[in-house]
C-alpha cells in the first residue's frame, strides 16, 4: 500500500491560501452523478495541483460526501496528492523495460542535481520528482516525462541537462 | 506529386522521439512552396525503434522512412516528393526492394492492429474507408440475432487478451443469460502491466475499432451503457477516444435505435483511472468506476450476474474488443484459421528491453518465442548473450534460454510458470540480474497490493525484505526455501489475481536461475554485476594512464593517484556508485 505518500508535514500558511470558489463549476458538473467521487477529486487536483484540506470540507458540506470516504480514496490511488507540487512535475518511468535499461541512474542523477528525494519538491517550488510505474513508451527506455513532454533513451547526465534547460528557460 | 501522400506517425512514442517537429517542418515546407502533396497524420506504425517514422506513398507504392529528424525531413521532401527520387538509404520498409527491416514485418498478421499506422485516428471516414463499422452494419442489415453474434465469437475461439485467457464468447453468453433492465459493457483500458503498451497503441491508433467492438458486444448482451476505464497516464488515448465517441454519436453508431435496430440504445463514456494496478482486476475496476477504493471482492457473484451498480456487467480488454469487428465481418472460420488448437487467432506483443528492434508486433498464436525475439525482434542489443524473456509482467515470469522454443499460446506459456499476460515481452541479457528483476516486481506488487488480504499485504513485504537482503549481500542459508514457502502461502490465500500471481516472478527465477540466487547468498557475488553492494571496483594498473578523470569525478574522493601514475581506489571509502567506471575512457576500471 502506498502509505508513504501521505505526509503529516504541517502545511505552511502561505500554501493554505487557495481560492476555494474555483470548485463551483466542478461541483455543478458532477452534482447528481453516480460514482462522482473520483472525477471530483481529479478535477480538484487539476485546479490546485493537489487536494487542499478546504476542498475536502467544501465537497463534503455541499455534496454530502463523507470526509473519511474521500480520504480513503485519495490515499488509495497513486494519482492524488495532499501537498502542493512544484511548477514542473518530473515523472521518471520505472516500468520493467526502463528498469532493465537502468532507470535508477536517472532518478539518482536527478535526486543529486535537484537535491530532493523521490516524491519531494525542490525548495524553490520549481520541480517535483516522482517515480511512476509505466509511461508506455517502453521502446524508448529509459524514459522521463516533464509536464507533458516525454524524453527517451536517456542517461543520468542527459536528464540533468534537460532539467537545466528548463531552469534556464524559466529564468529568462 | 499531386497524388503523393506523406504520412507522419504521431503516436506517444513517435511524439517523444520528435515526430511533432518533423510534422511541423513538413507542413511549413508544404505551405511555403505551395507544394501539392497530401500531408496526413497517423498513429503508431509499430516500428518504435525507428521513430520518428514518415511514410511516403507515390505512384509506385509505399516507402517507410525511419529515424527522420527535421533535416532528413527536408531531404526526403526535396528528393522523393519533388524530384521523384526516393532516398533508399533512409527507407526502412517497402515492398519495392529489399530493406534491412524486412524480417520485422514479414511474418506478422495484423488483425487487432489492422488500421494502426494506416488511418488518421481522429477521422472516422478513414476508419470507415478501411471497412470500419461495416461489421455492425452487417449485423443490422442481416438482422443477425444476438445469439448468432455470440455464437460467431464462440466459434472464432478468441480468448481474453488482457491476460486471463477466458473465452470471450462464453463471457458474452453468461452476460446475455442474465436479464435486467440495465446492463453494462466495460472496456478495460487500465493497462497497468509495466512493459506492455499495445492497448495504448490501439487506443491511440484505432479508437473506433474498440468502440465498434463495444457496440457489437452491447448488442449481443443487450447492454444499455458502456464505460471505457482508461489509465490517466495515457492522455493522448483519452483525447482520441473522446473525439471518436463524439464522431460515432454524430454518425449514428451510438445513441438511440442504433442503425435502425429497434430498441438498441447504447452510449459510451470514459472513466479515467487514478493510478492503481489492482484496478485491472474486474471487481476492483467496478469498485473504482463506482467511485470507491479499488478493492476486489469475492466472486461469485461474478460481474456477469452482479457488476456495476449491481447490474449484469461484461468486461473485455482493449485488444479483445479491437478483434471483434474483424471476426464478425470476416467470419469465425477465417479468424480460427490462425493459431493453435486451444489458442486461436493472433496476439499483439510489445517487445522491449534489451532487444534490437523494440516495438509492437502481431503474430499468429503458435509462433515460437525464438522467432518473435530473434527474427522479428532482430536479437539482442550489442549482440550480447540472451538470458531470459519476461512475460506477463508482475503476474508472469521469466522464460530462460533453454525454453525459448516454447510457442506462444496460453497453455504452453503457462507450463513454463510465466503467463501470456497482456503481451509484454521484456528481453533480458547477460547483464540483467535475475534477483534484481524479481525484487523489482515484488517491490511493484507490494506497493500495489490493496491491503485487503493479509497474505498479499504482509507476505509480499516479507518477500521483498528477503530479496533486498540477498541483493545487499546479507542473504542467509535457507532464504530460498523461505521465499518458496511464502510464495505458496500468498498464492493460496489471496482473493484476487494480483496476490495469486504476485510470487510468480520469484518462483520462476528460483526455478530457472537458482544458481544465481546461490551465488548471491553463498559466495556474495552478483554474476550479472548489477547488485552494487556485491561489487568491488578496482583500477587495472596495465590500462590506467593516470589521466585523473576518475579521481576528479569520484564523489567521495576515494581515488588516490598523481597525474600520469597508476591510480588506486580505497575500498573503505568507495560507495560503489560506478562513476569511475562510466567516466574512464581507457576501460581501466575493473568490476568484480
Amino acid at each position: 500500500m502506498r502509505i508513504k505518500r501521505v505526509s503529516t508535514k504541517k502545511i505552511t500558511e502561505e500554501q493554505e491560501q487557495v481560492d476555494i470558489n474555483l470548485l463551483n463549476p466542478l461541483i455543478e458538473k458532477y452534482k447528481d452523478k453516480k460514482g462522482n467521487l473520483i472525477p471530483l477529486l481529479q478535477g480538484t487536483q487539476d485546479i490546485f495541483g493537489y487536494i487542499p484540506y478546504e476542498a475536502f470540507e467544501k465537497l463534503s458540506s455541499e455534496l454530502g460526501l463523507e470526509l473519511s470516504d474521500m480520504y480513503g480514496v485519495v490515499t488509495f490511488y497513486a494519482q492524488f496528492r495532499l501537498n502542493p507540487v512544484g511548477k514542473h512535475i518530473i515523472k521518471v518511468c520505472h516500468g520493467t523495460a526502463c528498469h532493465v535499461q537502468n532507470a535508477n541512474a536517472i532518478t539518482d542523477a536527478l535526486k543529486e542535481s535537484l537535491k530532493v528525494n523521490d516524491g519531494e519538491t525542490t525548495e524553490d517550488g520549481m520541480f517535483t520528482l516522482e517515480s511512476v510505474a509505466c509511461l508506455g513508451c517502453c521502446s524508448l527506455a529509459p524514459v522521463m516525462m516533464i509536464d507533458n513532454d516525454t524524453h527517451g533513451k536517456l542517461t543520468g547526465g542527459q536528464a540533468v541537462k534537460i532539467i537545466k534547460n528548463v531552469k534556464i528557460k524559466e529564468s529568462n | 506529386m499531386k497524388n503523393t501522400k506523406v504520412i507522419v506517425g504521431l503516436g506517444s512514442c513517435g511524439i517523444a522521439a520528435g515526430a511533432n517537429k518533423v510534422y511541423e517542418k513538413i507542413k511549413a515546407l508544404k505551405e511555403a512552396d505551395k507544394l501539392k502533396f497530401e500531408l496526413k497524420r497517423t498513429s503508431c506504425i509499430g516500428m518504435c525503434y525507428r521513430e520518428p517514422l514518415v511514410e511516403i506513398i507515390d505512384k509506385n507504392g509505399s516507402y517507410l522512412y525511419g529515424e527522420i529528424n527535421e533535416k532528413k525531413a527536408v531531404e526526403i521532401i526535396e528528393k522523393h516528393v519533388i524530384q521523384d527520387d526516393p532516398i533508399k538509404n533512409y527507407v526502412v520498409h517497402t515492398d519495392l526492394f529489399e530493406t534491412s527491416d524486412k524480417d520485422f514485418t514479414e511474418d506478422q498478421v495484423k488483425i487487432a492492429l489492422r488500421d494502426c499506422g494506416y488511418i488518421d485516428p481522429e477521422k472516422i471516414e478513414e476508419y470507415e474507408d478501411r471497412g470500419g463499422y461495416r461489421a455492425i452494419r452487417k449485423i443490422a442489415g442481416q438482422r443477425m440475432s444476438r445469439l448468432d453474434v455470440i455464437q460467431t465469437v464462440i466459434n472464432s475461439g478468441i480468448r481474453g487478451r488482457g491476460g486471463g485467457g477466458f473465452p470471450t464468447g462464453l463471457k458474452w453468453k453468461f452476460a446475455n443469460n442474465n436479464k435486467a433492465a440495465e446492463k453494462f459493457i466495460i472496456c478495460n483500458a487500465d493497462e497497468g502491466d509495466p512493459g506492455a503498451f499495445m492497448d495504448r497503441s490501439v487506443l491511440e491508433g484505432d479508437p473506433h475499432a474498440v468502440l465498434e467492438g463495444m457496440i457489437i458486444g452491447a448488442y449481443a448482451i443487450e447492454a444499455t451503457g458502456g464505460v471505457i476505464y482508461c489509465r490517466a497516464e495515457y492522455p493522448l488515448a483519452i483525447k482520441r477516444l473522446n473525439i471518436a465517441i463524439e464522431q460515432a454519436r454524430k454518425n449514428g453508431y451510438l445513441g438511440k435505435n442504433i442503425l435502425g435496430i429497434n430498441g438498441f440504445n447504447f452510449d459510451i463514456y470514459i472513466k479515467e483511472g487514478a493510478g492503481a494496478f489492482v484496478c485491472g482486476e474486474e471487481t476492483a475496476l467496478i469498485a473504482s468506476v463506482e467511485g470507491e477504493r479499488g478493492m476486489p471482492r469475492k466472486r461469485p457473484p461474478f460481474p456477469a450476474e452482479s457488476g456495476l451498480w449491481q447490474n449484469p456487467t461484461n468486461i473485455n480488454n482493449v485488444e479483445t474488443l479491437a478483434n471483434i469487428p474483424w471476426i464478425l465481418l470476416h467470419g469465425a472460420e477465417e479468424y480460427a484459421k490462425y493459431g493453435t488448437e486451444k489458442s486461436k487467432g493472433t496476439k499483439v506483443f510489445a517487445l522491449a528491453g534489451k532487444i534490437k528492434r523494440s516495438g509492437l508486433v502481431e503474430v499468429p498464436m503458435g509462433m515460437s518465442i525464438r522467432d518473435v525475439i530473434f527474427k522479428l525482434g532482430g536479437g539482442i542489443q550489442d549482440d550480447k548473450k540472451f538470458k531470459a524473456v519476461q512475460m506477463g509482467g508482475p503476474s508472469g515470469g521469466c522464460i530462460p534460454e533453454h525454453l525459448v522454443d516454447t510457442i506462444v499460446d496460453y497453455d504452453s506459456v503457462n507450463a513454463t510458470g510465466a503467463i501470456m499476460g497482456s503481451g509484454g515481452m521484456v528481453v533480458m541479457d547477460e547483464t540483467t540480474c535475475m534477483i534484481d528483476v524479481a525484487k523489482f516486481f515484488l517491490d511493484f506488487t507490494q506497493k500495489e497490493s490493496c491491503g485487503k488480504c493479509t497474505f498479499c499485504r504482509i507476505g509480499t513485504k516479507r518477500m521483498l525484505e528477503i530479496l533486498t537482503r540477498i541483493t545487499e549481500g546479507k542473504g542467509e542459508e535457507g532464504d530460498i526455501e523461505k521465499l518458496e514457502e511464502l510464495s505458496y502461502q500468498i498464492k493460496d490465500n489471496s482473493l484476487c489475481g494480483l496476490g495469486q500471481t504476485a510470487p510468480n516472478p520469484v518462483l520462476t527465477t528460483i526455478r530457472y536461475f537458482r544458481d544465481e540466487y546461490e551465488a548471491h547468498i553463498k559466495d556474495k557475488k552478483c554474476p550479472a554485476k548489477v547488485c552494487k553492494a556485491l561489487l568491488t571496483y578496482e583500477v587495472d594498473p596495465d590500462k590506467c594512464t593516470g589521466c585523473t578523470v576518475c579521481a576528479k569525478n569520484c564523489p567521495t574522493d576515494a581515488i588516490d593517484g598523481a597525474r600520469k601514475e597508476v591510480h588506486f581506489i580505497r575500498q573503505d571509502d568507495c560507495i560503489k556508485c560506478g562513476t569511475c567506471y562510466t567516466k574512464c575512457k581507457f576501460d581501466a576500471i575493473k568490476i568484480s
